[in-house]
């Protein structure tokens, strides 16, 4: 078979990935004629230049995470008995008196012997005491996303701990010790080592 | 029954009830089957627009947009956090955009694209801003893939559709921009390892991604299955991995921050992190495992017994599916099902078998292997690799029984 190999290389002296080769058949009075065009991609910048340079208080209003190391945490504390009250006031309603039952679920554990399981909560299933935090302040009161203040949100946080058993009555929670709390469930997490393959895991 | 009569404006092909009264010389009488969004503009109810015969009357005209068949009634199933889609009622492997499913954390926000923009930051040389216009300037992708919530199973009941089994699965065609091409424009530091996306929702969604997923087959998505995102799949950005537990590709997406370690948000620890033997609890499982249902015959559908085509969708979040087996005598003996052609990567893929029913009261399943050897597991062998307080990524072999009268229902299996 009488193939012609058009190969078409469009060099622009930039960098980046060979895009795949197209072949296209042009059917032919005589012959069938199979041309392929090697496209080359070399065209790609390495910047287009769209978009602009965030600011960095652009950054900060929106930068509200929190890691397990406290970065992100920001100034201010908080202590149990304050966040006892608040949480009676804007929290109770839904996640129950105490922080236990309520329509949208246990926050405090408890072991209710009636109970098959025990319900997955702070005490019980939250590896890092960081994420109380950044939870309640990015997505709770769920009527109210976002209306918290921080010294609120420590306040609530070191209520949560403390009913939870974790910390004492006398704690006080800030950016330097919330890190540092060790919550019971920490050693149970396991990252994925499933790879696909014939094994059930 | 009486038919309430329409007049049609030959020349604008605008709708007028008035002209009824005065009929004049400009307007053509026509009893119109209107599609039934212009019925409920005109008060009518869609029956009644149903002619004797269709081929006596002129039909609707041209409309600006284009509505389902009054006949027809396939709806997503809503609860207060999501909404399945009615895999029973698919033809296919694209689910019609206003049947994707929805989960969501605080509902669907409305946000308007021309004040959206997405930050990227952290660990890169130049943090940038880019509006919704500034991303569909980038080179654009398209790819088919499925998008699945790895919390999809739910059992308990004979009376169960696989939109109630497993409903919380959708394939469409997603466009965007390659999230490799925007980590470039920022230039990514090699010392990131992963990332944190974050939604604009009342949740402020965010996961942690290993930064080699935002190299490999990220997308930044903003098309969907040739228009722009519905709301209520993260219009006007989201970001999208193929092949990865739905709640990871943050819809409404509003910022990206490089990091050099996850964050351990509350959706990859206190959810969608799911319990494993030894008391352990297994978390960021990022991969969907393989999985297939048998679609038609399932509940709530009644067959009759002799030629039936068994009719199902088989997926991996590991790769392409290679093989998908039917078994008709509860799981004794098993044949290879047709796979219909493009066996997409990451995809949801038709499979059919053809059988002939004896009318004899049976169970029929099917099994799927993907491209890493997997084979789709029972209930059983899940619970035990898992223990029983599995939960999320959920995936077993789904088993129908097909009664003598036709019924055809789900087999409830139990934990303990
Ligand atoms: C109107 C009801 C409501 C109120 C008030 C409310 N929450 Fe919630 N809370 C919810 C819902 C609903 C969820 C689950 C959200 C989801 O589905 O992601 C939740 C989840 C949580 C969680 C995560 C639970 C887990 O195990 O993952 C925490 C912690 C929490 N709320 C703390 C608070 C605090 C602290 C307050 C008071 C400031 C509060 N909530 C007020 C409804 C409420």
């Amino acid at each position: 078979m009488n193939k012609l190999w058009l190969v078409g290389i469009l060099e622009a002296g930039l960098l980046m990935s060979q895009r795949p080769i197209n072949t296209v058949l042009f059917p032919d009075r005589d012959r069938a004629q199979e041309i392929t065009y090697l496209i080359k991609s070399d065209s790609i910048p390495a910047r287009f230049g769209f978009g602009r340079v965030a600011t960095s208080t652009e950054i900060a209003r929106l930068d509200i995470d929190i890691r397990p190391d406290g970065k992100g945490l920001p100034a201010g504390e908080g202590k149990p008995v304050a966040g006892k009250v608040i949480f009676a006031q804007k929290c109770a309603a839904c996640h129950g008196v105490g922080g236990v039952g309520g329509p949208n679920g246990s926050l405090v554990t408890t072991t209710d012997p009636t109970k098959k399981r025990p319900e997955k909560t702070i005490g019980n299933y939250w590896p890092y005491a960081t994420t109380i935090f950044d939870y309640i302040r990015r997505a709770m009161p769920f009527s109210e996303p976002g209306s918290l203040t921080d010294a609120e949100v420590y306040n609530l946080t070191a209520y949560l701990l403390n009913a939870n058993g974790i910390i004492d009555d006398k704690a006080v929670v800030n950016a330097k010790t919330l890190p540092n709390v060790v919550m019971p469930a920490q050693q149970l997490f396991v990252p994925d080592d499933r790879k696909g393959g014939p094994e059930i895991k | 029954m009486t038919k309430k009569i329409i007049h049609i404006n030959k020349l604008t092909g605008k709708l007028s009830r008035r002209a009824m009264l005065g009929g004049s010389a400009t307007v053509a009488m026509a009893i119109a089957q209107t599609a039934h969004g212009k019925a409920v503009q005109e008060g009518l109810s869609f029956t009644e627009l149903i002619p004797d015969d269709p081929t006596k009357q002129v039909g609707t005209l041209a409309g600006e947009v284009g509505t389902r068949s009054g006949f027809e009634k396939v709806i997503k199933k809503p609860s207060d956090i999501s909404s399945r889609s009615p895999l029973q009622d698919f033809y296919g492997i694209i689910t019609p955009s206003d049947l994707h499913f929805e989960r969501h954390h605080a509902g669907i926000p409305v946000i308007d694209p021309n004040k959206h923009e997405l930050v990227i930051h952290g660990l890169v040389d130049k943090p940038m801003v880019f509006t919704v216009a500034d991303l569909k300037r980038f080179p654009s992708v398209s790819r088919i893939a499925f998008l699945e919530c790895s919390g999809n199973f739910r059992t308990g009941k004979e009376a169960m559709s696989p939109q109630d089994i497993c409903g919380l699965t959708s394939q469409s065609e997603w466009t965007g921009v390659k999230l490799s091409t925007l980590f470039r424009e920022v230039g990514v530091k090699p010392n990131a390892s992963w990332f944190l996306a974050e939604g604009g929702d009342a949740a402020i969604m965010t996961r942690s991604i290993p930064v080699k997923k935002g190299w490999d087959d990220a997308i930044i998505a903003y098309g969907q299955n040739g228009e722009a995102l519905r709301p209520e799949q993260g219009y006007p950005v989201r970001l999208f991995l193929p092949g990865w537990e739905g709640n990871t590709s943050i819809k409404w997406l509003r910022r990206l921050e490089l990091g050099d370690a996850p964050w351990q948000t509350r959706e990859e620890t206190s959810k969608y992190s799911e319990g494993i033997k030894g008391g352990k609890i297994r978390q960021f499982s990022f991969d969907i495992d393989a999985r297939s249902i048998i679609t038609f015959p399932a509940f709530p559908a009644q067959v009759e017994k002799g030629w039936i085509e068994i009719r199902g969708l088989a997926w991996s979040g590991r790769g392409k599916v290679v093989k998908v087996e039917v078994s008709t005598d509860a799981g004794k003996s098993w044949h290879i099902a047709e796979l219909q052609e493009p066996v997409l990567d990451k995809a949801h893929v038709r499979f059919r078998y053809l059988w002939h029913w004896n009318g004899a009261e049976t169970e029929i399943m099917s099994r799927v292997t993907d491209e890493t050897g997997y084979i789709q597991p029972t209930f059983k062998q899940l619970i035990e690799a898992r223990g029983a307080d599995s939960g999320y990524h959920f995936n077993p072999i789904t088993a129908w029984q097909l009664k003598a009268d036709g019924r055809v229902l789900n087999k409830p299996e139990n934990v303990r």
